[in-house]
């Protein structure tokens, strides 16, 4: 009874903890969140909002093709720059978690970490002058004599936005990855190869179905986020390269019609979550038909 | 072997934009670009003349010194509460928290935008980004503080409480130094985040821009690249510092607390 009762008092105290954190997220995310929900079916009338209930900015998304074009390109990008990063991430995770003494991974994994956290613009800015017309690559290769002329591929126009995304998202596929690799028992591939696998078909068979949830927690936390990335599409995309979140941007910023933009940043948002819950259910059946 | 050519490979890669950082800022031309044509310390004499600039960083020095201390209290709290026992709904809660994490910047940018100008009519100031970046701080700093209270012995706090101390000074006297390399950590990483963030401050600055907003104006005068590539030098010099004394203190923490290191702050 006693034990029961210092429970209690304990689980109180854990709830009035986690009370301060929860009362912020709910009047800083989900009170906002509401907000634009209800935005969205408002309509910009000049200056004012027009508060009558319509799902007008809905329809003009549906009707014009300019903002099934960007989602579309967004989401394709989004697709392209997650494949790329957890494809290029693993075998990074992998080599750390496998093949790394253990005293060295967190050296490691902070090398890994230290780009991801210096200036985001900079970043993305110096991207620019790597795949320039005048930029590292270009005059690299001329001077090689490897190409003729400068190529022009590499910049301002979509392949340019998922060069820039990819190497600005690799941190975050790298340690979701790593930190499933690093919990499994390694007794278990032991007992593979005595049973008579290859390293590969270990890999194949026990590591990578088992590598799953961190291969899937890689692709949602790089997929979520890009699809919100406005900078590298306005900097390295040129006319043809902008994105949805450069549409947000300039419905709310230029030009003054934040219900639309209220309305994109929905369907973008929804687009991505029917997205990720497509693949988390695909990646559920594909390890119960494993088992 | 094959391995470890391409991690030190794709290592380059991640590296490759920063390494070109200090050689521009140091190149004794306007135009970004090679071939290098000489050593100059003129752009880094330029960012001291330039008053609109120390504005700007004095505002994100502000911004990111607040984000640090609130974002971490907030993460206190909520990593103490992880450490104690679970009630109903708690992962929900843990996880709604943890949110901002995965919604993307523009998402949370704009739904704060909406509330704080159209709905309750307020301006925009410092303090619009800063509850912001709180918002966008907390779950790394209860990821980080996770780590330095998962490995704690709970037995050492009753212990304190068995001897006659008070919850409070238990806490205060046994949890708090064992925790305080994470706290130290927390708001390192904090301040870093908060003094780097774009998307979200160029939507709720007022008239005083922060510093990322100030160097995205920038970007667009060909004439001012050389100067923002000697800025970009001493902020990664600055990052590169700062998370380094993060992680030291991070790995002392989680070792203090009897823990093993499993590396990384996600």
């Amino acid at each position: 009874m006693a034990k029961f009762a210092t429970l209690t008092q304990d689980q109180t105290r854990s709830i009035k903890l986690l009370g301060l954190p929860l009362v912020y997220a709910l009047l800083l995310l989900a009170v906002p969140l509401g907000a634009i929900v209800l935005f969205s079916f408002w309509t910009q009338d000049f200056m004012t909002v027009d508060t009558t209930f319509t799902t007008a900015n809905y329809r003009e998304i549906y009707d014009s093709p300019i903002y099934g074009l960007l989602l579309q390109r967004s989401l394709m990008v989004s697709g392209i720059v997650t494949a790329v990063t957890v494809l290029l991430a693993y075998p990074v995770a992998y080599f750390i978690s496998f093949h790394v003494h253990p005293s060295k991974k967190s050296i490691w994994l902070f090398l890994i970490t230290i780009p991801f956290w210096t200036s985001y613009l900079i970043r993305v800015f110096l991207w620019k002058v790597i795949l320039g017309y005048n930029g590292v690559i270009n005059s690299g290769l001329l001077q090689l004599g490897i190409i003729d002329e400068p190529l022009t591929f590499i910049l301002y126009n979509v392949n340019a936005v998922i060069i820039t995304l990819a190497h600005a998202f690799a941190p975050f596929a790298i340690l979701p990855i790593f930190v499933v690799l690093e919990k499994i028992d390694r007794s278990l591939l032991e007992a593979s190869q005595d049973l008579g696998e290859s390293k590969f078909s270990t890999f194949l068979r026990v590591t990578l179905p088992l590598s799953m949830p961190g291969v899937v927690g890689a692709v949602l936390i790089v997929f979520i986020p890009t699809i919100g990335d406005y900078v590298t599409p306005e900097l390295m995309g040129g006319a043809g390269g902008k994105l949805i979140a450069n549409m947000i941007q300039t419905q709310f910023l230029q030009l003054n019609n934040a219900p639309l933009g209220a309305a994109l940043a929905i369907v973008a948002m929804l687009c991505v979550t029917a997205i990720s819950l497509i693949f988390v259910f695909l990646n559920r059946k594909y390890l119960r038909g494993r088992t | 072997m094959k391995l470890r050519v391409y991690a030190i490979a794709y290592l380059i890669f991640l590296y490759a934009p920063i390494i070109l950082l200090p050689i521009f800022a140091f190149n004794d031309a306007t135009i970004i670009a090679f071939p290098l044509s000489g050593f100059t310390t003129e752009w880094f004499a330029e960012l001291t003349q330039n008053r609109a600039l120390h504005a700007a960083v004095q505002n994100s020095l502000i911004i990111a010194v607040c984000t640090a201390v609130f974002a971490t209290i907030l993460g206190l709290c909520a990593a103490r509460a992880g450490a104690m026992s679970d009630f109903p709904g708690k992962k929900g809660i843990t996880g709604f928290i943890m949110l901002p994490l995965v919604l993307p910047e523009i998402i949370v940018a704009v739904a704060l935008l909406v509330i704080l100008r159209q709905v309750l009519g307020l301006s925009l100031g410092n303090w619009t980004i800063i509850m912001a970046h709180v918002l966008i701080c907390t779950p790394f700093s209860i990821a980080i503080l996770n780590g330095a209270f998962g490995a704690l012995d709970p037995s050492m706090e009753e212990a304190a409480l068995d001897l006659g101390e008070s919850r409070w000074s238990a806490f205060r006297l046994v949890t708090l130094p064992l925790v305080m390399p994470g706290i130290i950590s927390s708001m390192l990483i904090s301040f870093t985040i908060s003094l780097d963030e774009f998307i979200i401050a160029f939507f709720l600055t007022g008239s005083n821009p922060t510093m990322p907003v100030y160097i995205w104006g920038l970007l667009r005068f060909p004439k001012s690249l050389p100067v923002i590539m000697a800025l970009g030098t001493i902020l990664v010099a600055l990052s590169v510092i700062l998370l380094t004394i993060a992680e030291i203190f991070r790995r002392r923490g989680v070792r203090r607390a009897g823990g093993t290191d499993t590396g990384g702050f996600l």
